[in-house]
Order: C-alpha cells, then structure tokens, then sequence
C-alpha cells in the first residue's frame, strides 16, 4: 500500500469541478466545521474554491486563533544551505536544469564548513541542506560526510534533495538527519511529465511515493508541497491535503511540514498555468492551516517582506531568513562575489536575518532558533556509546 | 503547601515557558503567576550559550526549573536526553513526556512506565505525564515517579478538565501528589481541578496566548488557591432532592 493506490481513486478534471461548483453556504458549512475540529477533505475544497474569496477575512481570524493555541507567538527560523547546483534532470522550470550553461558547482568540506561558519554568527541552529540531483557525484556517501560535518553545530539537520530509497533514508537517519521535504511539483500526472522531460525526475510513480518511504524509515518530519501555479493551484492543494490526511493514518508518528513554493510570472521564465496571486496564497495558508491545526507551515524567501511579515497571522509557523539559494552563497555574498546567476530561484526577501528577526518581534513574535536537540537523534546515542 | 519529594513549594501552580512573544513577558506573566516550579523543553534549550532564549529569563532562586522531554519518542530517547540535561543544567528533577504522535502528543503508557522505572533507578525525581488512567499512574507510582500528571485534555486545546471522572480516581488511589496537566484553558479549569482535590495544576498555552499574559497570571494564581481552600474547607454536596409535594413514601409513615 502507497499513496499511489489513493491517488489512483481521484479524478483530475472531477476535482477540479468540484471545487469549481463550490458555494457560499457550503464555505459557510466548512468553516462552522473547521470551529468544531471536523473538517473533512469536502470541507478543504469549498475552503480553497473561488467561492470562499469573499470569506478571506473570516478564515484568516479562524486560522490565527488555531495556530495561536498550538504555536504560541514564535515562529522557527532556519537556514537553507545550497551544496550543489549539479542536476541530471531537464525541469521546466528550475535554474538546475542539466541543460542550462551554467558553472556547476559541489561545495568542497572546507567550502562547507565556511558556509557553516557564516550561519552560525547568525544564530541559526536549525539546518535545511540543498542540492540538485546527482546520484554519481552528490550520492548517499556526499550527505553522509555533509551531514556529519554539520552535526556538532546544528541542533537539526533536515535536507531538501533528490528522492531516495527507504534504507537509504534509515542511513542518514543515523547521520543525524531528522526531517526530508519533498514536493510532488503536480499531482497532475499528465503535466507532471510536460515539466520533467529527463532524468530520475520524470518518474512521477517514484516521486509521489517518496513520503511513503520517508514514513517507513521513520523519519521524524516530513515536509510535502506542489509547485504551485505550475498547474491548478486549487487542484495541486486539493492533493497535497490529501496526501497529507494519508500520510498522517499510515505514518502517525512522522510530524508533517508543508510549504508553498509557487511559481510567479516573470520575464523569460516559464509562464504559470494559474496564476496563484497574494490573496489566494493568502486563502491557500489558511485553508491549510483550518484543515489541520497542528501541521507545520513553511514560508521562504520566495516571498516578498511584506507578505512574510503578516504571514505568522495567517498560519505560518517556520520560515528561513537571509537565505542564498546558490552553493557558496554565503561566503560568496560576504566576500561581495556577485554569483546570482547560479540562483535556483529568484529570493524577493533579501533582508539578512537580523532584520528579519526585527519584523518578527514588531509583530509580537519571538523567534524560536532551536526546536529539537541532537541528543533525541541516534547519532548522539551512538557517539556517547562509543 | 505542596511536597515534591524533598521538596516544598508555597504555590500550587506549575507553569510551562513556550508560546510566549518574548522571554521578558514570559517573566513577567510567570512572576505574576507566583508559579515556584516552570517546566522548559530540553529541546529548546541552547546548551552552552550565555544568553539562552528561555533560561536567561528564568530566576533559578525564585522557582525551580523542571526539564522536560518534549518531542521524544521512545524511553531510549527520553533517558539519554534527560541525562544530557542533567549534566548540563545540574538538576535531576524531570518531566518525563513521551509522545510519539506528533498530532495530539498523547503520552505513550508502555515507553513511560519504562523510562520512569530507568529514570528512577539513576536517581531522577521524575513527574511523568501521562493519559487520565488510573492504573498507569499507581503503577508509576511503584515505579518510582515523584508526581503523576495526568492530563485534562490535549495540550493546547483549552478544552478544560474533560477526563475529571478518571483524575478523581487517581486522586481517591495516589499516594504521591497529582498534577493536572494540559488541556486547562481557564481559571475556571484550573480552580474545577484543585477543587476535586488535585495537588497542583500545570498552565502554559492558557497563560502565553492570552491577550494579557501578565494579568492573566494572576488569575490563575487566585483560582488555583481559590480552588485549594475549597477543596480544604469541604465543599458542601450537590443537592438534587426536590420537595415533592406528595412524597412517594409518605404512605409508609
């Protein structure tokens, strides 16, 4: 049993409208839900149908309410470090792309360890390690060796690279490694492979069962999401929902994390299908946030300041600041190197971290830089026993 | 006042420390609180740094500060972490919570009673965290626990004292003190448990989310004593005897 046994159970088109024919009273119904802890997957459409626009205001009040009393006032901060921009994949859409003439680079141990030195002064204790995916050249021993330089500096060690397998997993595990996102892209399976031409990538089968993997090594976090806007957003979120309600009955003692990665217009870029604008990222948070009180919500640097800075009202619950998005960044960006032409991504939040933990604290949120400790990983048993 | 195993507290209500907008308000509510015993995660702890989060905002001569093992999941976990913090906050006092479903945090029984017989036999004062199950709690009692806090309902949820028929029985059965833990939204909440006769009650989520922390530290602090002189003073029963106008007995008189 997988995720790609319930996946197979949903129609694209047929979600799509459902979500569609959604109505004002049936929004109204999903949120009196919402209230008493009942929301169903139903329930989740109505909350991100055109139908519940005009409710925005309402849902956001619900949704700061719950994230209030789970969360408190904090919100988590972490950093992402870019190892490698080295990818076999074709992707539409990704800077990575085998394809684009760009200088590719691994980041050597000691190019490592300076970018570790660099976010240590910042404070930063939670870790979210970035590559492209290159099985031959950034395999399973290049995280093993990365993760256990990082370990003695980072309370946690999390990681954002290509699918692996379940014993796999379990290896890094031992390394210290207590958290994996991945997102699907599009649940869309026809589109999927519009975007992802060539490489590992292009096996949608293989991706979409990566959390089942995750769950089975026992892994303590798993992060999901879609690229938002590549397809339908409404439908894409529709399924990250449902992924997530799977997720959470098969592997119940795994937390979850969801991010909401989204593609934006821009010149020579690749064109959103649906356009995901402010407000409906804004209405998609929040629908989260009603379906499921507890999960963890992402927001990067993808966002501009000004959305960032309200975020924590909506649901948001953990965000990276300062972040550099190229391998090297940081040193690079000290060192006044102009390398964002190796960016994966555009970042519109460029403020360094200290002024990100200033807007923080104007909105009466103080930011929480450790939430784990490396003595509940089975690395720091190991060391202690040896 | 309260016993803890060697030790005696003025106050009967324990306090937790995260969730708060910043550490200074979080002083401040808890001072307000009067609370002499404030629970910190081990995993929000920033071992080694002068200027910690939570703990520079702690006065360690005022209140006792009770490790906890939030965000382990099994006895193995839960015994090398509070050793950890053993060693490096000098204190063998524990709240043992071991909760390996990251949705609700219920307290798994099996991997606490485990960790508390192991945890006890190293020397710790430990205060597990446990379901509203009677029998769990007299068999960590044998077991060596220093307290048992048995839960009001999910942490966080503010629901009040859902399980009170359970607490009740735990109470009539302890011999080691009782501490209602999570799920107490209101002082109402917090006053209903101490006036069944718990020894103590634990407020975090109640406290750091409220509008005005500070003020609402001293409201629990009123209904947690409020409650106590209840409960000392014997409350009268309920009584639900209508005066019927024509008794149904009154023939056998």
């Amino acid at each position: 049993m997988s995720f790609l046994q319930v996946l197979h159970n949903y129609q694209w088109d047929a979600i799509s409208a459902a979500i569609q024919a959604k109505t004002g009273r049936e929004v109204e119904i999903a949120l009196q839900r919402a209230v008493r802890g009942q929301i169903s997957l139903t329930d989740f459409q109505a909350l991100i149908s055109p139908a519940a626009r005009p409710h925005l205001e309402t849902m956001a009040r619900l949704a700061h309410q719950q994230t209030l009393r789970r969360f408190g006032r904090t919100v988590q901060l972490f950093a992402p470090l870019y190892v490698s921009n080295e990818c076999h994949n074709i992707c539409t859409y990704c800077g990575f792309s085998v394809n684009n003439k760009i200088p590719r680079k691994i980041l050597s141990e000691a190019e490592l360890l300076r970018e570790v030195g660099i976010l240590k002064k910042q404070n930063f204790d939670h870790l979210l390690l970035v590559s492209g995916e290159s099985n031959r050249k950034v395999g399973i021993p290049y995280f093993e060796k990365a993760l256990r330089l990082c370990r003695p500096y980072f309370a946690n060690l999390s990681m954002e690279v290509q699918p692996l397998q379940t014993d796999e997993y379990a290896r890094l595990r031992e390394s210290g490694l207590s958290a994996v996102l991945v997102y699907q892209e599009t649940y869309n399976s026809e589109d999927y492979r519009k975007h992802h031409l060539k490489g590992r990538k292009a096996d949608f089968n293989y991706r979409v069962e990566t959390p089942d993997r995750l769950g089975r090594a026992g892994m303590p976090k798993i992060g999901l999401g879609a690229l938002y806007g590549l397809e339908d957003w409404r439908v894409d979120s529709f399924f990250v929902a449902l992924h997530l309600d799977y997720l959470e009955r098969a592997y119940w003692q795994s937390r979850y994390s969801l991010s909401f990665p989204r593609l934006r217009p821009h010149a020579g870029g690749l064109e959103p299908k649906v356009e995901m604008t402010d407000r409906d990222l804004a209405q998609t948070i929040c629908a989260f946030r009603l379906f499921r009180n507890e999960v963890e919500i992402s927001l990067s640097t993808r966002e501009a300041p000004r959305f960032r800075d309200h975020a924590m009202h909506l649901g948001v619950t953990t965000m990276s600041a300062g972040a550099k998005t190229n391998p090297g960044g940081y040193f690079d960006a000290e060192e006044n190197h102009d390398n964002s032409s190796l960016e994966q991504f555009h970042v519109s939040d460029e403020r360094p971290s200290p002024q990100v933990v200033a807007a923080l604290r104007a909105q009466g949120y103080e930011p929480v830089w450790k939430d784990w400790d490396a003595s509940y990983d089975s690395s720091a048993r190991q060391q202690a026993a040896a | 006042m309260l016993r803890i195993a060697d030790r005696t507290f003025n106050s009967r209500l324990l306090t937790g420390s995260g969730k708060y907008a910043s550490g200074k308000i979080m002083a401040e509510s808890l001072a307000a609180s009067g609370s002499e015993i404030v629970t910190v995660a081990i995993k929000r702890i920033q071992f080694g740094k002068q200027e910690d989060a939570i703990l520079s905002h702690l006065d360690r001569s005022r209140c006792l500060l009770l490790p906890n093992t939030s965000g382990v999941r099994d006895a193995k976990e839960a015994v090398f972490a509070a050793q950890m913090a053993r060693e490096a906050l000098g204190t063998h006092w524990l709240k043992l919570e071991i909760h390996p479903d990251p949705k609700w945090l219920m307290p798994d029984p099996i991997e606490t009673l485990y960790a508390c017989e192991q945890l006890a036999n190293l020397g710790f004062t430990v205060l597990p965290y446990i379901h509203a199950d009677p029998v769990l709690a007299k068999r960590l009692e044998s077991a060596g626990a220093a307290a048992v806090m048995p839960l009001g309902a999910p942490i966080g949820s503010n629901l009040g004292l859902r399980t009170r028929d359970f607490v009740q029985i735990i109470i009539e059965q302890a011999q080691i003190p009782v501490i209602v833990d999570a799920g107490l939204g209101s002082p109402a909440h917090a006053a209903e448990a101490m006036e069944l006769g718990a020894d103590a009650v634990l407020i975090n989520t109640a406290l750091a989310t409220a509008a005005n922390p500070v003020a609402m530290g001293h409201a629990f602090k009123l209904a947690v004593e409020a409650g106590r002189l209840a409960f000392e003073s014997g409350l009268p029963a309920a009584n639900f005897s209508a005066q019927s106008s024509s008794p149904l007995t009154s023939f056998l008189d």
